[in-house]
């Protein structure tokens, strides 16, 4: 038999919301602090204490919302989220069950063909809701028990629920690069998967193409970056497709990624049977969002990704691909336009920017916002190509240089003396010499073969190490070479 | 033995370990909560709005604005087990 399969992705990603305090108490948000400072009788569950909702907490929850196209609740409530497990103290969660702050929008996602061709798909968004985040538990190494450090107790996290409107491990993989873009764009927070800004769950199921009715889904946890995600996506539904061909009932649960081993695993664990008993959070009085408050936070929303990237096109000339690269990271926009306001040429600096300054940055595993070489100095080495003082060639050795000693371009053509020739006497002669020593290539560009005449201005550059103006060695070979 | 639920799972969820006379008792006195409950549910309430809360106050924020609260050392003083700075639980990872 040979059915064909698709796969139906939804996604949960868990986004911190960038505040200096918690969400219910006063303590500090920050991460990396020694174990259990920032705790206090709220978020420690001690009898008596009261938890207050962190203004701020909402304000960036519907921020988030409204960049999401959602609707955002005239009403909002927080709800109990039962559980026993060490990481809350309380033995509850407070999340937000049927009255979440944002419900039923879209993310516009673009999915590459090929090509670079960007197709436009519209994902929906199920909801966001508010909740605290729980604390961290430590195991390794410890055989008598497990550390609790409640730090991240009650750090206030958005829940971003979408539909299961992804087809594809690729499709999840461009949703969450757009989904961080935007969440970059409106600031509310750092995205950082490293230290758990942000995080991803995913639901999976397959189903024969044309099926219209859901397949049973499998809850995937503990991927550490979006390419885990999509990784863990494709082999899951590898499995589950190996599965289904073989007979087998696909189970609903919760299985890990492991991934040093590239695989996911069953949790096998009692949370399966879990039942959170959810009810009305007594501490908490509900919440009522002026529409006014909702437009006026409306009008603060900056720009955003979709509409950064329409006017790089249309302002700086660059193509859709080029721009859609540019803007789809936040820090790397902002990169590009600091070298634009330095004056460099925007075609010139997207070139730059995504060939060689990419590479190295990528070769040494350099964060954008980390980059040695600042957009300042990457505009001053592009105006000096603008400006024929060096050669593109001689550019790309510049650059790592530039890496290297965070020297500025013009200081590097200085004390190497990498000044472009573009004397004509010295280029002239060095023309003289190439012609001379490459006869037959001189013949064949004389019959009219034109290929040669790129070969001869290779040669030149080689005779000037690189330094001369490769346009003016084509006019001087022209000049002296007439085809015949 | 109640139809409507399973004494010996609640029990569970919420961590009470019951003896055979308590759980009977508590059946029973369940059995008249939802009873209680069901006669709620013949009012009509399509016209009410559920209540969550019976206070008429809304809107409680607090300033994103942190003060120290220092009071771990008190409360770590307090926990039935600690190492160092952290508080110390039964092994809670579940072998797979």
């Amino acid at each position: 038999m040979n059915t064909q399969y698709e796969s139906v992705i939804g996604l949960e990603v868990h986004v911190q919301l960038k505040t200096k305090s918690k969400i219910f108490c006063a303590c500090s948000a920050a991460f990396g602090c020694e174990a259990n400072e920032n705790t206090c009788p709220v978020c420690l569950g001690l009898p008596g204490s009261l938890p207050v909702l962190n203004e701020k907490v909402l304000e960036l929850a519907i921020k988030v919302g409204l960049a999401l196209n959602c609707r955002i609740s005239e009403r909002i409530k927080f709800d109990r989220k039962n559980y026993f497990y060490p990481d809350l103290p309380k033995a509850y969660q407070i999340s937000q069950y049927d009255m979440p702050v944002a419900s039923k929008g879209f993310l516009v996602v673009e999915i590459k063909g090929d090509g670079g061709v960007l197709t436009e798909k519209r994902i929906g968004i199920t909801r966001a809701h508010l909740e605290e985040d729980a604390g961290k538990l430590l195991h390794e190494g410890i055989k008598d028990g497990s550390w609790v450090d409640y730090n991240r107790a009650g750090v206030p996290l958005l829940e971003i629920v979408s539909e299961p409107d992804l087809r594809t491990p690729e499709e999840a993989f461009q949703y969450l690069v757009s989904l961080k873009a935007i969440l970059q764009y409106l600031e509310v927070s750092d995205c950082n998967m490293e230290e758990g800004s942000l995080r991803c769950d995913a639901n999976v199921s397959i189903r024969s193409i044309g099926e219209t009715k859901l397949g049973t889904k499998v809850e995937i946890k503990n991927m550490n970056s979006f390419r885990a995600v999509q990784k863990a996506l494709a082999y899951e539904v590898k499995r589950q497709t190996k599965a289904v061909e073989s007979g087998e009932k696909i189970i609903q649960e919760t299985r890990l990624w492991n991934e040093s081993k590239s695989e996911t695993f069953s949790m096998r664990s009692k949370e399966q049977a879990h039942d959170y008993r959810y009810f009305p959070e007594p501490d908490l009085v509900p919440f009522s969002v002026a529409s006014e408050k909702i437009e006026t936070i409306k009008k603060s929303l900056p720009e955003l990704p979709k509409a950064r990237w329409d006017r790089f096109k249309t302002r700086y000339g660059l193509s859709d691909y080029d721009a859609y690269v540019l803007t789809s990271d936040k820090i790397l926009g902002d990169y590009f336009e600091a070298c634009i306001q330095e004056k460099a040429d925007p075609k010139l600096t997207s070139n730059w920017i995504q060939s060689e300054l990419l590479a190295l940055l990528n070769a040494g595993k350099i964060a954008i916002g980390d980059s040695p070489v600042k957009a300042k100095d990457l505009a001053g080495l592009i105006r000096l190509i603008g400006n024929n003082t060096v050669s593109g060639k001689i550019a790309k050795e510049i650059l790592p240089m530039m890496f290297e000693t965070r020297k500025s371009a013009e200081t590097i053509v200085k004390e190497k003396g990498l000044v472009q020739v573009t004397d004509l006497k010295v280029l002239e002669e060095a023309a003289d010499r190439v012609i001379r020593a490459n006869a037959k290539s001189v013949s064949d560009l004389k019959a009219g073969k034109k290929q040669a005449l790129g070969f001869l201005v290779g040669q030149v550059m080689k005779e000037t190490k690189g330094k001369a103006n490769p346009k003016l060695i084509n006019e001087i070979l022209t000049q002296k070479l007439p085809i015949q | 033995m109640s139809q409507k639920f399973d004494i010996q799972q609640l029990a569970e969820l919420v961590r009470l370990n019951l003896k055979p006379d308590e759980r009977a008792k508590l059946s029973r006195d369940l059995e008249k909560i939802l009873a209680y409950v069901e006669q709620l549910q013949t009012l009509e309430t399509d016209q009410v709005q559920p209540t969550s809360h019976v206070l008429q106050i809304e809107n409680v924020f607090r300033k994103d604005i942190v003060k120290p609260s220092k009071v771990r050392e008190s409360v770590l003083k307090y926990a039935p087990k600690r190492s160092n700075q952290f508080f110390k639980v039964p092994k809670v990872i579940e072998e797979t």
